[in-house]
């Protein structure tokens, strides 16, 4: 039973009775306590270690939404806009036009020796070209016999090139559908939008979405990604959890340098309320320290930018139709109840306002039959609630995960044309959140927008967009309040607050390991805090070589 | 490029409870010879009742007379590209939509896998809850955009409706469903020639002539054959007026400037599309109306504007 002393410059805890320390004792993969080194001494016999005495400790970050397909997405050729880092460290510079997309795909598609192959790429974003619609001829510049596919940062849209489409049998006239917009030639200009139009071409350009959900390499990828980021343990929010995956995810999971702990949701899809629930209660069973399973999660409408999301009157700004839903009131309802009577935790995600204000209703019905204390039932992204709906929640004894990022990269286009000014000032209200009581997480939604809660901390304190703007001062939050969001926030939705989210006698020795002092920084620079690592369960993971 | 036969395939929409699985159970008890893929967003509530079933493969299910289930999760083109390539051993794609989705945007879905062809969306209606679900604050739109997709609209459960308010119903949805011909229906008892039309065994391949169809008191048929050469697109269009008032019509005909082509009308709407393999020596249309006679005198009318004017022989229903 050997003890470890860790030193630091500073370790915040988020424990209010001792809110920073110099010394940090673990044994076992657990904290005996943080201190001063002469308190730590009393438990006996211990090893000092010293290499972080001039770094910052702090809980290991929390990222409450991601998923783990962000570890699979850098096989792909990165195409966004803005810098990114990839979890080998590399820094991949954002792509500033067509050109340079199409510049970056050729280097690539040089450097393939398999004639056939496809080529893939990701997080394309034509919104910063201007709006400039990226084209399948654009890409045949690249190759017009390799098969080329670039999924779009939203995840919601494909560009691919005449090749591809040939494969798929899509360079035809005749087809009828608003997803495939067609050139004066008749024939699809290769960009694809929405799940229907991109299945067909996804075998042919290597984005299959069945080669989306993880394999091994890709969470351990993953897993890497957190290091450098300063998480250590992140929410996996929608997988089918065959029996195949959880048995590889426990397999890699269980190697001794796996440095994370993923908690995966089984997603509704293909079955049935009960079958979920009794799925969900298996899955439980199946759980090890860092592979947690036995939530469900529910998707209950689209997205704000595809316009899929439910909106209330006076719904989108540019008036398009109210959204779609993906669940119907009925099926919602008997999951819910069901849920609650078995003891399940229950995730939905609801974008806009009326899909939010459904689940509130249904919830409400289903706590009148079953009543539960302590449910912890998470409305997910929720980027449209007013103040009256954090108040139901608060009510109802539900938890919010908001969506900062979506400030920064698509609030300018939430402000000029999804929902309009006043509501894109008030999306993501982290504010009335936590001044109404109701337990708050922040998110990346990863691989949509980067993983990094410090990131995501930024944008929760800053709420500026892209271009400059400061969408809604009065809903910006202290950066005290969004470093408790990402750490004890995001775990308490996550029914691990008892184990993780501050550094405390008998919790996870979990700590995120910083060069910056994030309390001090400032923060508007709150982004730029620069990560050394993790520590998970005990174990040190340098970022430098992970 | 040649014109290759196409695998037909029905959206079956409508809220929850309307009646669409127990009318895909009717379809798959009264097939008539068609190898029917039923498929389904999901297994949670089993859509087939138990008796059909024969055995279970992965995601298929293997239904008594040749025909199948599909669970498509939430991946409905790739579904669909499966049974694209299952063509061989399938007559016709009956997919069930979920209560909340839009089968008009199902439909669209089809133009996007080669070998399937849209035959119609059909809507099925509660009769008796169908108003105040379209006053429901969550569902009203989504319900009112599903009636408005339909090509056929069955109204079910119609003896459970005051006999006195079936025609202020009926007004009402008309309203709402502008594109759609009325079916009235109880415990979803369709024919299955008037929901699904010429497909499997009754399909028309232009060398047999059309069978007719077995005429009830529910529905009325009347087949044709012609020599003359024919203006197509003014045909379809005479055959799908509503004052017509004709549930389905199809056949092939000899366009006078495109050649041989088929003609499908379902409801209002109506296709044309090049014959897969033009042998056909006359001119052959099966017309179909329901819970009406066909208007003999109307319908001649019509084949006369379309510049059919030596109809050879009439084949009423016996
Ligand atoms: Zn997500």
């Amino acid at each position: 039973m050997t003890v470890t002393i860790f030193e630091a410059s500073k370790i915040i805890t988020m424990n209010p009775a001792r809110p920073v320390a110099t010394h940090v004792a673990v044994r076992d993969g657990r904290i005996l306590g943080a201190g001063s080194l002469t308190e730590l001494a009393g438990w006996g016999t211990h090893t000092l270690d010293r290499r972080f005495q001039d770094k910052i400790l702090m809980p290991g970050l929390v990222e409450g939404h991601s998923h783990v397909s962000e570890g699979v997405q850098w096989r792909f050729v990165y195409c966004g806009f803005h810098d990114r880092s990839d979890p080998d460290g590399k820094t991949w510079p954002g792509l500033r036009s067509v050109d340079a997309v199409v510049a970056r795909l050729s280097a690539a598609e040089r450097a393939m020796t398999e004639p056939l192959q496809p080529l893939s790429g990701w997080a394309l974003d034509p919104i910063y070209f201007d709006n400039r619609r990226v084209t399948r001829h654009d890409l045949d510049r690249v190759s017009k016999e390799r098969p080329i596919g670039i999924m779009h940062a939203s995840g919601h849209i494909m560009n691919v090139n005449s090749k591809a489409l040939e494969l798929a049998q899509m360079l035809r006239p005749g087809i009828d559908h608003p997803g495939v917009p067609l050139g004066d030639d008749g024939l699809p200009t290769g960009e694809m939008k929405g799940p229907d139009a991109m299945t067909p071409l996804g075998r042919h350009v290597g984005l299959d979405r069945g080669l989306l959900a993880s394999d091994e390499p890709g969470l351990r990828a993953f897993a890497r990604l957190c290091v450098r980021k300063g998480v250590t343990t992140a929410a996996d929010l929608a997988n089918l959890l065959p029996d195949a995956a959880v048995a590889m995810m426990a397999r890699v999971g269980a190697e001794p340098m796996f440095p994370a702990r993923i908690v995966s949701l089984r997603v509704l899809r293909g079955i049935g309320p009960q079958e979920a629930i009794d799925h969900a209660i298996a899955l439980k069973k199946q759980s090890t320290d860092r592979m947690r399973f036995g939530a469900v999660k529910i998707v209950v409408d689209g997205s704000i930018q595809g316009f899929s999301a439910r909106l209330r009157w006076p719904g989108y700004y540019n008036g398009a139709p109210a959204g779609l839903w993906y669940v119907t009131p009925e099926q919602l309802a008997e999951t819910l109840e069901r849920a609650l009577e078995a003891g399940v935790q229950i995730h939905t995600h609801t974008n806009g306002d009326e899909a939010t204000e459904l689940v509130l209703d249904v919830l409400e019905a289903a706590l009148r039959k079953h009543p539960s204390s302590d449910h912890r039932f998470t409305l997910q992204h929720c980027q449209l609630a007013n103040a009256a709906q954090f108040r139901r929640m608060k009510s109802l004894g539900m938890c919010v995960n908001l969506f900062p990022n979506h400030h920064f990269y698509w609030g300018d286009e939430h402000y000029r044309l999804t929902v309009g000014p006043e509501r894109a000032e008030r999306m993501n209200a982290c504010a009335t959140a936590l001044a109404t009581g109701v337990p708050l997480a922040i998110h990346s939604d990863a691989p949509v927008t980067p993983l990094g809660p410090l990131f995501t901390a930024w944008c929760a304190v800053n709420r500026m967009t892209s271009s400059g703007r400061v969408l809604g001062e009065a809903e910006c939050i202290s950066v005290e309040d969004a470093l408790r969001t990402i750490t004890l926030g995001a775990a308490y939705t996550l029914k691990l607050d008892s184990e993780i989210g501050s550094i405390e006698v008998g919790k996870r020795a979990d700590f995120a390991v910083l060069e910056d002092d994030p309390t001090t920084i400032g923060g508007d620079r709150l982004r730029d805090v620069r990560v050394w690592g993790t520590v998970q369960g005990g174990r040190v993971f340098a970022a430098d070589t992970i | 490029m040649a014109a290759v036969a196409q695998l037909p395939v029905t959206v079956l929409g409508g809220y929850l409870g309307a009646g669409k699985t127990t009318l895909v159970n009717h379809l798959l008890r009264h097939a008539g010879g068609r190898r029917i893929a039923v498929a389904v967003n999901d297994f949670g509530a089993l859509p087939i009742d138990k008796d059909l079933i024969e055995g279970a493969e992965g995601n298929v299910l293997t239904l008594s007379g040749g025909c199948i289930c599909c669970t498509f999760g939430s991946d409905l083109v790739a579904g669909l590209m499966e049974l694209a390539a299952r063509a061989d051993t399938i007559d016709h794609v009956v997919i069930e939509a979920s209560g909340v989705a839009l089968p008009g945007a199902i439909g669209q879905s089809l133009s996007l896998v080669a070998g399937l062809v849209l035959d119609a969306v059909v809507v099925v209606v509660d009769a008796e809850t169908v108003q105040e679900r379209a006053a429901d604050l969550y569902m009203s739109d989504t319900i009112t955009r599903q009636l408005a997709d339909a090509d056929l609209l069955i109204v079910n459960k119609i003896d459970l409706v005051a006999a006195d308010t079936v025609g202020r119903l009926e007004a009402w949805l008309a309203q709402r469903a502008p594109t759609a011909r009325l079916i009235r229906a109880e415990m979803s008892a369709v024919a299955t020639d008037v929901v699904l039309g010429y497909s499997g065994p009754r399909a028309l391949d232009g060398k047999t002539p059309p069978q007719p169809l077995h005429s009830t008191a529910a529905y009325d048929t009347v087949s044709i054959a012609f020599a003359e050469r024919v203006d197509a697109l003014r045909l379809a269009k005479g055959l799908a007026d509503p004052a017509l008032g004709l549930v389905r019509a199809k056949g092939f005909v000899h366009d006078a400037v495109r050649g041989w082509l088929t003609v499908n009308v379902v409801g209002k709407r109506y296709s044309l599309a090049p014959m897969p393999d033009a042998a056909a020596r006359a001119g052959r249309l099966v017309c179909i109306a329901h819970g009406r006679p066909i208007d003999r005198s109307a319908l001649a009318n019509v084949l006369k504007l379309a510049a059919v004017d030596k109809v050879l022989e009439v084949i009423p229903c016996p």
